[in-house]
């Protein structure tokens, strides 16, 4: 059978199981819309919050930057998965306590303030927003690569099977199809991972055969990647920065990203469908089981698939005439990326032949002069072909090849219905139930939230089908937000009895502004190209910290400014104080939920 | 009411003090082992790399694991003993 009726098949067969999981788990209240009736088994949470946590950027980009940058990468690694030590001790186990539905009700009830609330409102939906239109853009990827549809067909059929079950099950119907979906994904990530793991160095774990002898050359793995990536000029592959500025970077970095997800809304409010506090605690744990399964294959895929792309250009020693591979036998996966334009060959030095290595190193181009070498001919080498590449490159049958693409959609479906169902509740609950009616009936509200949840997939179908230019920056913003405006007010709130309303707001408004700022000082306002004030470079950022990084210090900002402001005014009103209380101890939950 | 809200603060501060604890251990794989303090850690070579690689690629997210288990099995078992469990 050939490779497209297979991926055809595949692809199908997954889009007919989430159809039917949608059918069977249909929603008929309000708690099961928002809240899966609060019956979902923690294990199966921990699996859905994996889906719903692992975007088409975990799935499909995070291999390859680990592929271009090595141990710099190892930021992404700590940062996503860090995060999930701070939800599961510092927020989910006093959410699921509170015993509502949003993460903005939380802090409009603890902060006894429609304001705050409000800002809440406005901070999930910018960053729900930013981050869905990344998965439209990665389903229409998927879709043009693999089933040779046109990019916005794709989409819309995507956009489609999502419409069906979101809007049909809420959040009990997302849920039950993010395990379906957590399932194709995580399969099709590790087979593949396996068999080349297998071939590079008998090992068939990535995560060991990572740290195992390269079968080829007897030596480690890493040592031989290092000594192949130096050999052609490009920075060694395990190698730290010494600039202490640069590892400052990395630290904030780091932080802003476990500050971020922990603080993303779609992520915290999946810990409201489990039946106890305890189980919220437990769930955390799961979750980060089933998303350390892919975080832990990642360091080995991308370092496996460099050196294979590393061995399949340059074929022999180094300055040899026949050293490089000719580009007349160029392999087929290799033909199938150039006509998407993400891989780009051009023949500077004519000879027919292609040579990839690093000119912007100085000591190697002189070397590269005496072979007759006129620049790196591999002008475009775009990351995130690395992982779906990968199967092809390691000459893998046509059935993996099938499985990666259902699981690449799957990545990113499963995250933007995580993504709508935060965006869509905070709409139908915390804005039509809470200000506009609040004497809206429970059927009401049900349809309030389905229209909502309606609205806003076509919304983001809309966003992605027209990208506004600056979609690929968001994603900063996102975490930005996240980090330095919902997370810290979210632990106060739980943490310090004595923080007020008046504290709460202007800590969140200063952690998001001056960080939003921060931003669009070096990306251009609101993204607008042209319109940064400053090079967007190392030696321009204040102290080193790039504006991705900047979210740990909004976030240090905010839990100063709170506190600070908080400690001026008025205490809270004894009733909060009483609230703090019980959402410190678990007893009690099931009283907390009928409301 | 006085008692039990005695044993309410014994319970929430010792909830603070062990999420302290894990946090501590949660900095030191990530942001010590992993980054500041992987220059110092280059003579232990762990296949091919040192162990500051292994952390940062590997190690931290098994700690990460083992952190939020012992923390929620710590924490339930906390909840029986001040009678404070669903």
């Amino acid at each position: 059978m050939d490779l497209k009726t297979l991926t055809y098949i595949v692809v199908g067969a997954s889009f007919a199981l989430y159809i039917g999981i949608a059918i069977w788990a249909r929603a008929g209240s309000t708690s099961e819309f928002y809240a899966a009736g609060r019956g979902v088994h923690p294990v199966t949470n921990g699996m859905a919050t994996a889906a719903d946590w692992m975007s088409a950027a975990s799935f499909i980009s995070m291999a390859g930057i680990i592929a271009f940058n090595g141990y710099g990468a190892s930021l992404y690694l700590m940062g996503w998965t860090g995060g999930y030590v701070l939800l599961a001790m510092l927020l989910a186990p006093y959410l699921r306590k509170f015993g509502k539905y949003t993460v903005p009700e939380f802090i409009g009830d603890r902060f006894y303030s429609q304001t705050a609330r409000i800002v809440a409102v406005i901070c999930l939906i910018v960053a729900s927003i930013t981050y869905v239109i990344g998965q439209m853009k990665g389903v229409g990827v998927a879709f043009s690569r693999f089933l040779e549809v046109d990019a916005s067909t794709g989409l819309l059929i995507g956009t489609g099977i999502v419409f069906i079950y979101a809007v049909l099950g809420g959040m009990k119907g997302i849920t039950y199809t993010q395990v379906a979906q957590y399932c194709v994904l995580i399969l099709a990530y590790t087979v593949p991972a396996i068999f080349i793991s297998l071939a590079l160095t008998g090992n068939a774990l990535p995560q060991i055969g990572l740290f195992s002898d390269h079968v080829g050359s007897g030596q480690p793995l890493l040592a031989t990647l290092d000594q192949v990536v130096t050999d052609l000029g490009f920075n060694e592959y395990t190698a730290q920065s010494g600039d202490p500025l640069s590892v400052l970077n990395m630290t904030l970095f780091t932080l802003s990203l476990m500050i971020g997800t922990a603080g993303l809304p779609h992520v915290i409010i999946r810990f409201f469908t489990v039946p106890k506090v305890a189980d919220a605690r437990w769930s955390a744990g799961w979750a980060l089981v089933f998303i350390a399964l892919l975080y832990t294959t990642a360091p080995g895929v991308g370092a496996m698939a460099r050196l294979n792309l590393m061995n399949t250009i340059q074929t022999g020693e180094i300055g040899a005439p026949d050293g490089n591979l000719a580009y007349d036998e160029r392999p087929r996966w290799f033909k199938s990326w150039e006509t998407t334009g993400l891989l780009k060959f051009e023949d500077k030095n004519g000879d027919g032949r292609i040579q990839y290595y690093n000119d912007k190193n100085e000591a190697f181009n002189a070397k590269a002069a005496e072979f007759g070498w006129k620049g790196n001919e591999m002008v475009t080498v775009d990351r995130d072909i690395m992982v779906l590449a990968n199967p092809e490159i390691a000459n893998l049958p046509n059935w993996v090849i099938a499985l990666v693409a259902a699981g690449g959609l799957a990545a990113a479906l499963s995250t933007a219905a995580g993504l709508l169902m935060a965006i869509s509740s905070a709409v139908s609950h915390d804005l039509i139930k809470s200000i506009y009616n609040p004497n809206i009936s429970e059927k009401g509200e049900l349809l309030a939230a389905r229209l909502s949840m309606a609205v806003a997939i076509v919304i983001a179908a809309y966003l992605g089908l027209n990208p506004p230019g600056f979609a690929a920056q968001v994603v900063a913003l996102a975490f930005g937000i996240a980090a330095a405006s919902l997370f810290p007010v979210l632990m106060l709130g739980i943490f310090s009895k004595r923080m007020n309303s008046r504290g709460a707001i202007a800590g969140m408004l200063s952690g998001l502004i001056i960080t939003v700022v921060y931003i669009f000082i070096y990306k251009g306002w609101f993204f607008i190209p042209g319109t940064n004030m400053l090079p967007n470079n190392a030696s321009n950022w204040l102290l080193g910290i790039s504006p991705e990084a900047f979210g740990a210090v909004g976030a240090i900002i905010n839990f100063a400014v709170a506190y600070f402001v908080s400690n001026a005014s008025e205490a809270p009103p004894r009733e909060i104080q009483e609230l703090v209380e019980s959402i410190r101890v678990p007893s009690g939950a099931g009283a907390a939920v009928d409301h | 009411m006085s008692s039990e809200s005695d044993s309410g603060q014994a319970y929430w501060k010792a909830n603070v003090r062990l999420i302290r604890n894990c946090l501590i251990v949660w900095a030191f794989v990530s942001f010590g082992l992993g980054i500041l303090f992987r220059p110092l850690l280059t003579s232990i070579k762990i296949g091919g790399s040192d162990l500051g690689f292994w952390f940062a690629q590997q190690g931290s997210i098994y700690v990460f694991l083992f952190l939020i288990f012992f923390y929620a099995w710590r924490m339930n078992a906390m909840d029986k003993k001040y009678g404070v469990e669903e």
